[in-house]
């Protein structure tokens, strides 16, 4: 590779890389982010290849592994250019038909488009499949068609121009106007305006200043963090060389965590790529001016994401957050000036830059400009990463994009903000959604985790598995926090055991009240939104395990049980054979019953109860009915009694009255 | 047991001499070439490096992905962050734990498995996942796991 010295051999490097590639000549991209690694993109790839070259075609037919194409659930994806032809779900075994057909014939193969059960369509284009049409992807565009290994695809895309625009024609004052008029506020979590922070860290006096890549993604559920830098890993290190560039600063860190292997395997291939075309080191483009950047890998501790903790990793130490007597922008990492941004506001500032200002701001609302991605998942139909413009409604985010909830269950709320957000109900899902409507409805927009939960998720359940989540990340330094939040969680124990109080729900708020005013850092002040929202829209939930001993969701384990309806039962023995503490009983042609004083209600009875006979029932807060007696369990002998079980089964029935056992929960229709 | 070969750390401890705030990084390139980190691998960085012992295990032993037990054959890994959660990890955890008598973070006695809870594996579209040797499986039920975990000896 050559070093790049001047704006006009970028632009000359781009037509050249353009120049050379025919885009009438058939291109197979292969999305190949850690999901669709996971669900075999590398086998399919390799089939690719080899039958490629066994039809003698590798010099007619372009191949590319990019990042995560967003739509996950769906993978191994691949999508054929000319002609953006998407086909989904795809194994090795239909390679040789991709190849015959579509790629020899231009013939489309049917059965790997996308199916829209609402249309009963199929659709060719991936840019039309409901899931992306909806969608306006600016950030996480360079995904579709980037390989992460090969910057000269960046490059062709117009990758580094504003970099070569800052370093030739802006002062470091204009960039930073630039981005305050933009009004870009940060990604990760507080949704600070990043122009500011750069700015504040700009007049710090001290030297050297750092400036810091958070690509932590401390919040389980969501992980855009993740593919922004698997895939696009240079639209980050551009946006981070500008924000040095702006700030006055030679020396920047990415932190990423360890168990991201792709991501801290790309990132290492981009940055020697960056260096040797000379946009990193010394002289950067022939400006004269001098950063470079190192890798600091982190080991999941959800707290080593906060701005302090993460520089104390930085400096080796351990990741938990400092007092904040004064700001990192003055006093960061090795108490120099540092500004910590995430991965998604990097990743926009070579948008703003190239674009300006003024475009940026016609996107989105008042107080959030541009677009957010999301990570779309739990119950709904299309799960995967999701970019709007700031302003898009919770409902169209879920219904529109997201096809809807699984299974054709109700709608309970959706969960933003990862574990110190909240619960958003039904009431507001035409809420447009942006950092400040978010936070009035009591939860927040955090990184832009955005879990759907519907009427099979406990909301009690959840409250206390985020407090349980945060419990055991408290780096427990101080009282508050550690404490606050290890009572929280016995009370909530105790509510999900059926040993609920009276007085619980103000204990807790009393708690949460203490947390929000003497935490150290922001894990704390906010550890009690998830209970908090959660008090706050489904206080019915709560009552019902306190009061009545009852789960209404049926998920407690503590306050259900699991019965064998003997009306319904075919005596097909699954259930007997599958359940780990035999506490079924029952054989051939006899009607099975639960011991209810061996089952630990593990659920696989139900799971496994084939879904037309649906006998195994979940019942909460009844007493469970005794068992038939045995002399009535002969299923013949009952059925001369004219009882008939077997003809009535069927769909109709199912799923009404209490909504106990409406089609399977959890595993049964998610395969 | 993995053994942990002593001159093998010297050289990882080697490939950061000069450098500020590296133990974090060296500590996990010792956890991801032995999975775990043993009590003679600790001294050896502390007596190379002129870092207490104390400070190594307050590191060690704050990150949850560094392992201070040797670790089985195998290690899974149940994914239980917030996406695979409502689509039912729990119970992935409870039957695996149920079949291999562990919970997790443990061993099994004939160090066959290491269990571990992890939380979000960033393929939540897929959940609920597990990971076994670094391989994903994604959309599992209870009644899966046998099958899955029959396959690793
Ligand atoms: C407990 C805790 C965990 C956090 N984890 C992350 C994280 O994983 N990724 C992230 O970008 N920000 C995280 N943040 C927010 C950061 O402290 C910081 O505000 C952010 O990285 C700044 O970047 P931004 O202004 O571009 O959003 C976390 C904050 C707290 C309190
Ligand atoms: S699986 Fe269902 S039908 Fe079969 S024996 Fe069990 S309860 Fe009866
Ligand atoms: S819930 Fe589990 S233990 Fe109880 S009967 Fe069903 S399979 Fe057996
Ligand atoms: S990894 Fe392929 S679509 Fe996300
Ligand atoms: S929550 Fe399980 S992979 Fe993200």
């Amino acid at each position: 590779m050559l070093r790049i010295n001047s704006k006009e051999e970028l632009k000359a490097l781009r037509t050249n890389i353009t120049s050379k590639r025919d885009l009438s000549k058939p291109y197979i991209t292969i999305c190949s982010g850690t999901a669709c690694h996971a669900t075999g993109s590398d086998a399919v790839a390799a089939a690719i290849q080899a039958e490629l070259e066994k039809q003698g075609l590798t010099e007619d037919v372009g191949v590319r592994r990019t990042g995560c194409h967003g739509f996950c659930e769906r993978g191994p994806i691949i999508v054929i250019y000319p002609g953006e032809l998407c086909y989904l779900n795809v194994t090795p075994e239909d390679v040789p038909e991709i190849i015959a057909k579509t790629i020899k014939e231009n013939e489309i193969i049917e059965r790997l488009l996308y199916y829209d059960s609402s249309t009963g369509e199929r659709i060719v284009h991936e840019h039309e499949i409901p899931f992306y049409k909806y969608q306006t992807r600016v950030v996480f565009s360079g995904n579709l068609w980037v390989d992460p290994a090969n910057i000269d695809d960046y490059i062709a895309l117009g990758g580094y121009q504003a970099l070569a625009k800052v370093l030739h024609e802006m002062t470091p004052e204009e960039v930073l106007e630039e981005v305050k008029s933009a009004n870009l506020r940060g990604r990760g979590g507080g949704g600070f305006p990043a122009g500011r922070k750069w700015e504040s860290t700009r007049n710090a006096t001290g030297k050297p200043k750092y400036v810091i890549v958070n690509c932590d993604e401390g919040d389980p559920g969501a992980y855009m963090d993740r593919s922004i830098m698997e895939g696009n890993p240079h639209r980050v290190l551009e946006g981070l060389i500008i924000a040095a560039y702006a700030i006055g600063s030679q020396q920047g860190f990415v932190y990423v965590r360890q168990e991201y292997p792709l991501a801290v395997k790309n990132l290492a291939i981009a940055l020697e790529q960056a260096r040797e075309y000379g946009f990193l080191g010394k002289d950067i483009l022939g400006s004269g001016f001098e950063f470079d950047v190192k890798v600091h890998r982190g080991a999941g501790a959800f707290v080593s994401g906060e701005s302090s903790a993460l520089m104390n990793a930085i400096e080796g130490k351990v990741g938990e957050p400092r007092p904040k007597y004064t700001h990192t922008s003055d006093s960061g990492i090795w108490d120099k000036p540092s500004s910590l941004n995430n991965v998604e506001t990097y990743a926009t500032v070579p948008l703003i830059i190239r674009k300006g200002a003024d475009w940026f701001n016609s996107i989105g609302t008042e107080g959030s400009k541009g677009t957010k991605i999301f990570s779309l998942v739990g119950k709904v139909n299309n799960t995967g990463l999701v970019e709007v413009p700031m302003g898009t409604t919770l409902r169209d985010i879920i219904y529109k994009i997201g096809g809807g909830i699984r299974g054709g269950k109700k709608f309970k709320a959706v969960q933003t903000g990862g574990p110190s957000g909240g619960v958003i109900p039904e009431q507001y899902l035409d809420t447009p959604v942006d950092f400040d409507a978010l936070t009035k409805l009591g939860s927040m927009m955090g990184s832009g985790g955005m879990i759907v939960m519907d009427e099979d998720t406990c909301i009690v359940d959840i409250a206390r598995y985020f407090v349980d989540f945060l419990c055991n990340e408290s780096c427990g330094k101080c009282v508050p926090c550690r404490e606050g939040l290890k009572r929280m969680r016995e009370i909530l124990n105790g509510i999900v055991a059926g040993k609920g109080r009276e007085g619980d729900i103000e204990l807790l708020k009393e708690i949460a009240d203490v947390m929000k005013s003497a935490s150290l850092c922001a894990l704390g002040t906010t550890a009690a939104n998830p209970v908090l929202s959660t008090i706050r829209y489904f206080s019915d939930e709560y009552e019902a395990h306190i009061r009545d001993g009852r789960c209404p969701a049926l998920v407690c384990k503590d306050l259900i049980s699991f019965y064998i309806d003997p009306d319904k039962c075919t005596a097909c023995r699954l259930c007997m054979k599958n359940c780990p503490e035999g506490a079924i009983e029952g054989d051939k042609r006899v009607i099975h019953v639960i011991d209810q004083t061996k089952c630990i209600k593990c659920g696989i009875c139900y799971d496994v109860c084939p879904s037309k006979v649906g006998a195994v029932m979940k019942i909460s807060g009844e007493p469970v009915p005794p068992p038939i007696p045995e002399a009535e369990r002969g299923i013949e002998r009952r059925k001369e009694k004219g009882e008939g079980r077997k003809e009535e089964k069927g769909e109709k029935e199912r799923g009404e009255g209490k909504g106990q056992k409406a089609k399977g929960e959890g595993g049964r229709d998610e395969r | 047991m993995v053994e942990i070969d002593l001159k093998r750390v010297d050289e990882m401890i080697e490939r950061y001499k000069g450098e500020e705030g590296v133990l974090i990084q060296l500590l996990l390139d010792i956890q991801s070439e032995f999975n775990w980190i043993s009590k003679e691998a600790i001294t050896q960085i502390s007596e190379r490096m002129q870092i207490p012992k104390s400070q190594i295990y307050r590191i060690a032993s704050f990150y949850e992905a560094m392992s201070l037990e040797p670790v089985g054959r195998h290690i899974i890994q149940v994914c239980l962050g917030t996406a695979c959660q409502v689509r039912g990890a729990p119970k992935i955890l409870d039957r695996i734990e149920g079949d291999l008598k562990i919970k997790g973070g443990e061993t099994t006695p004939d160090m066959r498995f290491t269990l571990k809870r992890v939380n979000c594996l960033g393929c939540c579209a897929m959940g609920p996942v597990i990971v076994v040797d670094g391989i994903y499986h994604g959309k599992i039920t209870p009644a899966m796991v046998e099958g899955i975990l029959e396959t690793y000896e």
